[in-house]
């Protein structure tokens, strides 16, 4: 919404500047965005005249001219063609910066004769998109004027209109809050009633679903043509475009009011009746912008016995429109729903400024006095003679009253103010105060409740005498303020980050057929509008993201990428259906190094799975392999799982086929841990650790070799081997895996390293042997394991 | 008669000679060991007269001692020549590095988010968490957004599609939704995670991520947001400008932040409004507490009475308020990033250069950063 201060002073009584005014505005609520000053880089053009301009000496398009200034009589060059004696017109002086063509002036030569500055044309000073030669102004302009009063320029104010107040979209709205807040006063209304010389001859009829109340008058006999200077200037200063007098009228009442009325032509019109309905399957009518809508059953459209003739609340048509050949003019001032009028302009994609203000919501009480208005107007500008008004439909019914206690006003905002002062607020503003009731205007639809009245009184008074008080003190939850998941979150990613992994942030969704790649997908978690398409999807994981990531980075000369992401993964739409993971990727390729590296990386990444469970506090799980998900390389990946049916993590190298479908080079290791599978530690409260057993007596290590089925996880020896003894076997430790020369086919030979903790006394040669037979006797008895003879 | 003079002489240079333990360990058994030619002397006592003894006596096993004296000695300087030896072959070139490693890094929102919760957790804050998939009833109608109103359009919602019963899931375009799950129960089976209800009062904080089809910039399709409530019998706008206040003035450590707080309007706060802080935007970066810029930092306001009433609580009775934060947005100002989208990229030059360490845990003792 755009206004100028000599706009507002039409409405305020004040002495406010510009700054003031936008000051006061923001801090009552009104944001302003912008201010556009044309004043400021015009400061240093100022009007001049020309005394004499002669053909330049060695240039056949230049003349020199003598200019009466407020520099003096000065030599100017100029290349316009109506550069003439006598001509009224802009000069810069040297040094001046000159908008429109981006140069500051300096005194030099133009082909052998000095130009002590320049003579300006209107795209020269930004003031017109194109200009044919140097100003002309009017000769009675005195020489020295500024150019900002000449073209009579003002700073306009750009402002945001939040959506609950409409009446902010028209400029006696701006003047009526900032007189509560105290910056002028607001001068009285001037629309008057315009008495009818005859009954209206048109007759009108409303579908209360297409338009709740339509009012209009026909005027006869007026002469149409361009509007006068005032009111083209006005529209311009607020970047309207003026087109005709019966036009630029309903266009200022619109801005000045927040009242769109619309003019058509009487002689166009088919029959007498015009009719506000919704529109039909199949009807068109072709717009003012020359375009042809679709009016369906979801449009409110006017219709005259032709058909439809405008959009209601949104657009005239074209068939109707006033032109300077317009003598009969049926005005129309009607209020439309802005439900409706929101939903016509979506069906048909058009948003004007009365589509705009009506789909906020127009003060249905504007109706008639919006229209006597118009009607004065258009008679002062184009001659004439009114009909009487003709209303038909019924307005929505006006806000009700609110019961009102004033010490509410404390109790909600802390601002400690008497009723006096209370009242005087909401009574500038327009309220109805009586007693505890208090009624908002008809242009406040937004007040419904005493909440709102309080953020009245409050914005009035001013936020800034908000009183500053501490919260109280309150007990703080015994356990921390963190949820369970968020602290796990938060330990996950300082865990994964310790040992080496830096954190991605990646969307939540991503393109379709990743998804699919990764067992997502499903059409449920498609959104209908995304942002790109390759931006379409609710993610089923995380690890598309990361891959891209990597493959990215790499792209970039960073192969080596360690990268892990903490966030949700959807199996479907509902709450439930969100899960946490911690998903981290691999692409083991290190920088050279004179140091060998070390083993398979796959190892190095297990280290960090576990490593992160431990640290998430979760139990012993079983390693699982040969049933990952199909993105898994099939041989070189697991799962971790909590009994037979909860899978906590996979992980493993990722198959070659995602990587080639995601553009990426492999080989890729990856991760996925479901936070929310780990099991919540038990109840909190109690923070002492069990007691700790220390012996004294020294552990002893005993190796063992045992033959197992090539096939079998060698992995599943260390649980029977722990449970042979509970009491005395500490550990027990993989520490080598071989097959070939000395072992049969098909078998593989597993070492253990076990370590013997005895806890009360050293053990006899005995008791080592029959331990020993039972680590063999366990070992044997799960997984078939023999001793290597 | 042996010269026990000459023999020590001859000894004892024998030792000095020894070129490593073998060679003196053989001059030892030569002179020392059971048949060797001192030991054999001193075999020879036995057969002397009492005064032969007391005269060759001392002698022989001043020899005797003489020479053991020499082995030891010259045997521990062997041995530091021969340790001194090893070492020196053991030198290795230093100037060589380490094998190389990864440098681990907590994304920077993250970081700030650990720092928000720092601050808000010493007002006695909780966390509070919902689902990223809302229904309409969460998102909008029950914070007060009614129906078609234009309000809704200005969120840039993403849209799931219809289920069949004609509603439409949401991305959730504010973390606002979570303050109705966490003051109104509801009789479906819930994952533990997402709130629940629970009686007032009320101080809980709520991040999480947010959607909106926006981008440039300053906007990213997807964002972070932390919303903020407090419920309780006499809670007005003077407590939540003392909250954001303080939060601001500890978030940024700076110990003053000139702040503003200017009228706005949110369909869910009655009265609503923005907090600006001061600041100076000539620069490359924004300098908060300095300057005479205003940049608005939060949206803000009384919870309307329509959501109490929604969530079952009665608004003469209850009220309080609602904050929301950007938490990128946080960070971009604290630390600097230009371009809110680079966030979302996962440059890991970018991740290093702005990321934090896993040991920069940010507490209230050693400060935030």
């Amino acid at each position: 919404m755009k206004f100028t201060l000599s706009w507002l002073k039409d409405h305020l009584d004040t002495t406010a500047t510009v700054d003031q005014v936008v000051e006061a505005m923001t801090m009552a609520g009104l944001e302003v965005e912008h201010v556009e000053d044309p004043g400021k880089k015009l400061a240093a053009f100022t009007v001049a005249k020309i005394v004499e301009a002669v053909q330049h000496p060695n240039a056949d398009k230049l003349r020199v001219c003598q200019v009466d200034t407020k520099d003096g009589r000065l030599e100017i060059v100029c290349g316009a063609p109506n550069a003439r004696a006598g001509l009224t017109t802009i000069y810069a002086p040297i040094g001046a910066y000159v908008p429109g063509s981006g140069v500051t002036l300096e005194a030099r030569p133009v082909r052998g004769v000095v130009s002590n500055g320049m003579l300006c044309s209107a795209k020269e000073l930004e003031i017109a998109e194109e200009s044919d030669g140097i100003v002309e102004l009017a000769g009675d302009l005195a020489v020295g004027a500024s150019a900002v009063e000449a073209f009579g320029l003002e700073a306009v104010i750009d402002f945001e209109v939040t959506p609950n107040r409409p009446d902010w979209l028209g400029v006696r709205g701006i003047a009526r809050d900032l007189a509560a807040a105290g910056l002028g006063t607001l001068k009285p209304d001037t629309a008057a009633p315009v008495k009818g010389a005859f009954p209206c001859p048109i007759e009108i009829r409303v579908d209360g679903d297409a338009c709740p109340v339509f009012s209009g008058r026909l005027i006869k006999g007026v002469k149409n043509g361009p509007s006068p200077a005032w009111l083209q200037q006005k529209l311009i200063s607020v970047g309207l475009r003026p087109i005709n007098a019966l036009v630029d009228v309903t266009n200022l009442i619109s801005q000045d009011r927040c009242r769109p009325l619309h003019v058509y032509d009487a002689g166009k019109l088919t029959g007498s009746v015009i009719e506000a309905r919704l529109g039909g399957e199949g009807e068109t009518l072709e717009a003012l912008d020359g375009q042809t809508y679709e009016v369906g059953p979801e449009v409110s459209v006017i219709a005259d016995g032709s058909g439809a003739i405008g959009l209601g609340g949104v657009m005239g048509g074209l068939s109707t429109g006033c032109s300077d050949t317009t003598t009969e003019v049926f005005v129309e001032s009607a209020w439309f729903d802005p439900i409706r009028t929101a939903q016509t302009g979506r069906a048909t994609g058009i948003t004007s400024d009365a589509q705009y203000r009506f789909a906020r919501g127009v003060d249905p009480e504007s109706l008639v006095p919006g229209l006597e208005l118009a009607t004065q107007l258009i008679l002062d500008l184009c001659g004439g003679e009114p009909s009487e008004v003709r209303v038909a439909g019924h307005a929505p019914p006006p806000p009700a009253a609110i019961v009102f206690d004033r010490a509410y006003v404390k109790k909600l905002s802390g601002l400690d103010i008497g009723p006096a002062r209370i009242d005087d607020i909401l009574a500038k503003l327009g309220f109805a105060v009586d007693g505890d009731a208090v009624t908002p205007p008809s242009w406040r639809r937004d007040v419904e409740g005493k909440a709102d009245l309080v953020e009245e009184v409050a914005r009035i008074e001013g936020f800034d005498n908000l009183p500053v008080e501490p919260l109280p003190e309150i007990a703080r939850p015994p356990g921390g303020a963190l949820t369970v998941r968020q602290r796990r979150m938060r330990d996950a990613r300082r865990t994964m980050a310790a040992r080496g992994y830096a954190e991605a942030v990646t969307w939540s969704f991503m393109r379709r057929d990743w998804a699919e790649l990764l067992g997502g997908g499903d059409e449920k978690l498609v959104l209908t509008n995304p942002i790109a398409a390759d931006l379409s999807t609710m993610r089923p994981s995380a690890l598309a993201n990361l891959i891209d990531a990597a493959a990215r980075n790499a792209k970039r000369g960073f192969a080596d990428a360690a990268l892990f992401e903490v966030g949700p993964n959807f199996r479907g739409d509902q709450p439930g259906d969100q899960w946490t993971a911690v998903t981290a990727l691999l692409a083991p390729h290190p920088p050279k190094s004179w140091a060998k590296a070390g083993g398979d990386p796959l190892f190095e990444l297990k280290a960090d799975l576990l490593a992160l469970l431990d640290e998430m506090g979760a139990p012993t799980l079983q390693v699982v392999q040969g049933q990952n998900a199909a993105w898994w390389h099939p041989g070189r990946s697991a799962r971790l799982q909590l009994g037979p049916k909860v899978v906590v993590a996979e992980f493993g190298e990722l198959h070659p086929r995602i990587l080639k479908a995601i553009d990426a080079d492999g080989p890729m290791l990856a991760f996925e841990v479901n936070l929310d599978a780990i099991p919540e530690p038990k109840r909190k409260g109690v923070k002492t650790k069990p007691a700790l057993e220390l012996s004294p007596l020294m552990p002893l290590k005993r190796d063992f070799a045992f033959l197992v089925a090539a096939d079998t996880p060698a992995g599943d020896l260390v649980r029977p081997i722990l449970g042979a003894d509970k009491a005395l076997i500490a550990d027990a430790r993989i520490f080598d895996v071989y097959a070939g020369q000395g072992v049969p086919d098909g078998m593989k030979s597993v070492a253990v390293e076990v370590v013997v903790q005895p806890r009360e006394k050293t053990l006899t040669d005995g008791e080592i042997e029959g331990l020993s037979g039972r680590i063999v006797a366990a070992a044997e008895k799960a997984i078939g394991a023999k001793l290597r003879g | 008669m042996t010269d026990l003079t000459k023999l020590e002489a001859e000894l004892t240079a024998r030792v000095g000679a020894a070129a490593d333990l073998a060679a003196l360990e053989a001059i030892r058994v030569e002179a020392l060991g059971k048949t060797g030619s001192v030991s054999e002397l001193l075999k020879t006592l036995g057969r002397l007269t009492p005064d032969e003894r007391r005269e060759q006596g001392p002698k022989i096993n001043g020899l005797r001692d003489a020479v053991a004296s020499a082995i030891a000695a010259k045997k521990a300087a062997l041995e530091t020549a021969e340790l001194e030896a090893k070492l020196a072959a053991e030198r290795v070139d230093l100037s060589l590095p380490p094998p190389p490693e990864r440098k681990g890094r907590v994304h920077p929102t993250m970081q700030v988010l650990d720092e928000m919760i720092a601050v808000f957790a010493d007002m006695g804050f909780s966390l509070a968490e919902g689902p990223d998939i809302e229904d309409d009833f969460h998102n909008f109608t029950a914070l007060n957004f009614p129906p078609k109103h234009p309000a809704r359009e200005m969120h840039d919602t993403f849209w799931l599609p219809e289920d069949e019963h004609g509603e439409r899931k949401v991305l959730r375009t504010h973390t606002s939704p979570v303050q109705v799950r966490v003051m109104q129960r509801l009789n479906e089976k819930l994952p533990s995670w997402i709130a629940n209800g629970q009686e007032p009062p009320i101080r809980v904080i709520v991040p999480g991520r947010t959607y909106r089809s926006d981008s440039d910039a300053t906007h990213t399709p997807m964002f972070h947001q932390m919303e903020g409530l407090v419920i309780d019998r006499n809670i007005h706008m003077g407590h939540l400008k003392w909250t954001l206040d303080t939060f601001i003035s500890r978030y940024f450590e700076t110990p003053v932040v000139e702040t503003r707080f200017r009228p706005h309007h949110f369909p869910f706060t009655e009265p609503s409004a923005e907090m600006d802080v001061k600041c100076d935007r000539s620069g490359r970066d924004v300098k908060i507490g300095q300057g005479t810029d205003w940049m608005e930092i939060v949206g803000c306001g009384m919870v309307h009475p329509n959501i109490l009433r929604t969530c079952g609580l009665d608004p003469d009775e209850w009220q309080g308020f609602a904050f929301g934060f950007g938490i990128d947005r946080l960070g971009t100002l604290k630390y600097g990033m230009p371009d809110l989208r680079d966030m979302f990229a996962s440059d890991v030059r970018w991740l290093e250069h702005y990321g934090f360490s896993a040991f920069q845990a940010p507490n209230t003792a050693t400060g935030l950063s």
